[in-house]
């Protein structure tokens, strides 16, 4: 072969020199004008669904209350007033009052900041310890994945809500350690999941590529496989918010979150049942946030999925 | 000269268990195989799917764990090296795989897939990174500003172009082409092995190309491996085995090519289960020339320079000559001479 005198000069390939008559560039990028990311395009589909967007709207809505709760709220939300007890909502109480008094409207703006919190800082919490443990199962297999695998099989043998319970009463009433429980027993779905999809990403060829590449194997976990398990490990988040708040009000129904008097969605709707015909509004209110931001964090949720689906490779 | 890399009797064999868990013995993928691949030029490995010779493939680069045997990478034992010293080593032993749009991690921009190797191995300065992905990116016939999209936004083509420079970027001695045209569109093909002759030539690698494309194997291959059943059962200069197949079932691939046309009738029946393949010769069930011994004695893969193993390579009837112009070979060459730009002009980049 004519090429044989170049390869003779063995060593490592030289890729500096100067050109040698190579292929043309025959095949002309026939691409989109600008680039686009993967976040970028589902971003451009998560707006085009209009439920999402409402489920988006709300839940900022809810958020901003939480955070802001000492400007939007109209009074102490822990203020007594044997004055006005029971009162049906009015211009003063946008909500009512409760049977000590208390502002229902400002417990129901602070409660939001109870219940984002307990939601949210829960699940973020699941998914630090949940996603690790399912991708070194799913990546490094063996004993370990037994092991870790039955362990989350036998969490979520017992439904999420009993566990949750448990381990409250277990660790004492308080919303710090509801929010811990809430953690724990919602963790195991993370684990599941992240195994799932590494076990997937693990059977890829650009796995095998990464690792013909070189790759140690944290660096095929962290920076190959976690940002491709992504899209789906966010869409069971924002569904799993919405339980952790429902899990959050039950908590705080059975005395195990929120302890009174701070305000909370789960214990006033616990001290409304016993006025249920009498002042249906302490129920009402506190009830209608809760279906509120599950309704819209299950929205989101399903927005998302569809968005970052990658088989509606279209539009 | 010690050769690039050598296999010395590997063997792949992966388990077959039933429902329950129970043994059903073993798929033999690659049973006993031993080539030495010398520095420089292509190495084809040609047989039928299910062969095994992709396996081999990813059992030379050691992304398989062997069973037993040894992989000798510039005489030096990879099965010996530890998870980071073999990791090192990769700098200069890379793979292309068949499927474009499978092997591209599509989280990552082309710029950090073909710059993952140069972080990886420290292979020039990062600051320098950049330059040297749009340099690979040039070199493999790609416009540099496509570097910051992503694989999705790319022809199959392209993105074998793209896994193309990410396998080459590190400066690799030796390149596995897992049947990097296959699944490319016909025209597109030609100008990919365009390009890979280019490379191949430019750079001095030493190519494997695994293949089951007799007509791009005869184009640019040096050499030829045929493998049936998990054995390689010839092995020579490409010339060579095209022109004087040793072993009955190089002659029937060769006759298979379509449009061939030799006089060799075609092969009758399957080929044999790989988990229990048949004593003796593994070919003599479907082998027109097998006697009682085929049955009985495994062949061993003899000669120098051009080997095979068959008891009867040196007394079976001359092979019937391949028509000189065979078609698939023909469609590939016209199309690469279409695609390649005429000599007078290849200074200047189009």
């Amino acid at each position: 072969m004519s090429a044989s005198d170049d390869r003779s000069a063995g060593g490592r390939a030289d890729l500096n020199r100067p050109r040698q008559p190579m292929s043309a560039v025959i095949e002309s990028p026939a691409v989109a004008p600008a680039a686009e990311s993967p976040g970028r395009r589902a971003l451009r589909r998560f707006l085009r669904h209009r439920l999402a967007v409402f489920g988006a709207v709300v839940v900022l809505v809810f958020a901003a209350v939480a955070l802001l709760a000492p400007l939007v709220a109209t009074a102490d939300p822990n203020a007594t007033s044997w004055s006005a007890i029971r009162r049906a909502p009015s211009l003063q109480y946008w909500f009512g009052t409760d049977e000590n008094g208390r502002d229902v409207f400002s417990r129901v703006v602070w409660g939001a900041r109870a219940s984002m919190m307990a939601g949210t800082i829960s699940v973020v919490v699941a998914l630090l310890a949940g996603v690790p443990i399912g991708l070194l199962a799913g990546l490094v297999g063996g004993w370990v994945d037994a092991l870790i695998s039955r362990v989350a099989d036998a969490m979520l043998s017992v439904p999420f809500l009993i566990l949750a319970i448990a381990l409250a009463a277990f660790l004492g009433p308080a919303l710090e350690n509801a929010m811990i429980a809430i953690a724990i027993s919602a963790s195991p779905v993370f684990v599941r999941l992240a195994r799932g999809m590494a076990l997937d990403a693990r059977a890829t060829d650009w796995v095998e590529a990464a690792r013909a590449l070189g790759n140690p194997p944290w660096r095929i976990g962290l920076l190959h496989v976690l940002p491709n398990i992504v899209p789906p490990l966010l869409v069971q988040a924002t569904l799993a918010i919405a339980e952790a708040i429902i899990a959050e009000a039950s908590l705080s129904f059975l005395g195990l979150g929120q302890q009174p008097p701070e305000p909370s969605w789960g214990s006033m709707l616990n001290s409304a049942q016993r006025f249920l015909t009498q002042a249906p509004w302490l129920a009402v209110f506190p009830g209608l946030a809760i279906f509120l931001v599950v309704l819209a964090f299950n929205l989101v949720g399903d927005g998302l999925r569809d968005a970052l689906d990658p088989r509606s490779d279209k539009r | 000269m010690t050769p690039l890399l050598e296999l010395d009797d590997v063997e792949k064999h992966f388990p077959v268990r039933d429902a329950l868990g129970r043994s059903r013995g073993a798929v033999r993928a690659v049973d006993g195989v031993s080539l030495s691949v010398p520095e420089g030029g292509v190495l084809a490995i040609v047989g039928e799917s299910g062969c095994g010779k992709s396996t081999l493939g990813r059992v030379a680069l050691r992304l398989i764990e062997p069973d037993r045997g040894a992989i000798r990478f510039q005489g030096e034992d990879l099965r010996r090296l530890s998870g980071a010293a073999l990791r090192a080593r990769r700098r200069d032993m890379q793979i292309i795989f068949q499927d474009p749009f499978a092997s591209l991690d599509p989280r990552m921009t082309v710029e950090d897939a073909v710059a993952e190797p140069l972080i990886l191995h420290g292979t020039v300065p990062r600051a320098r990174i950049r330059d040297r992905v749009a340099e690979m990116l040039v070199r493999v016939g790609l416009r540099p500003e496509l570097a910051r999209r992503w694989p999705h936004e790319f022809s199959g083509g392209q993105r074998q172009r793209i896994a193309i420079a990410r396998a080459l970027a590190s400066g690799p001695k030796l390149v596995i082409g897992d049947e990097p045209v296959s699944a490319l569109d016909v025209s597109v093909q030609a100008q990919v092995v365009n390009l890979l002759q280019d490379l191949i030539r430019d750079l001095g690698l030493t190519f494997i190309l695994i293949s089951h494309d007799l007509g791009v194997v005869r184009h640019i291959a040096d050499r030829v491996a045929v493998m049936y059943l998990g054995r390689i059962v010839e092995e020579g200069p490409a010339p060579e085995v095209f022109a004087n197949p040793r072993h009955p079932y190089t002659r029937a691939l060769l006759a298979a090519v379509p449009g061939q046309g030799t006089a060799a009738p075609p092969l009758e029946g399957d080929v044999p289960s790989p988990i229990s393949p048949p004593p003796g010769c593994r070919f003599h069930t479907r082998c027109p020339h097998a006697a009682a011994r085929c049955s009985a004695e495994v062949p061993l893969l003899l000669g120098a320079g051009h080997r095979a193993a068959c008891h009867f390579a040196d007394t079976l009837p001359p092979a019937a000559p391949l028509r000189e112009a065979d078609p698939g070979g023909e469609r590939l060459r016209r199309l690469q001479a279409f695609f390649r730009p005429p000599p007078a002009q290849t200074g200047a980049m189009p």
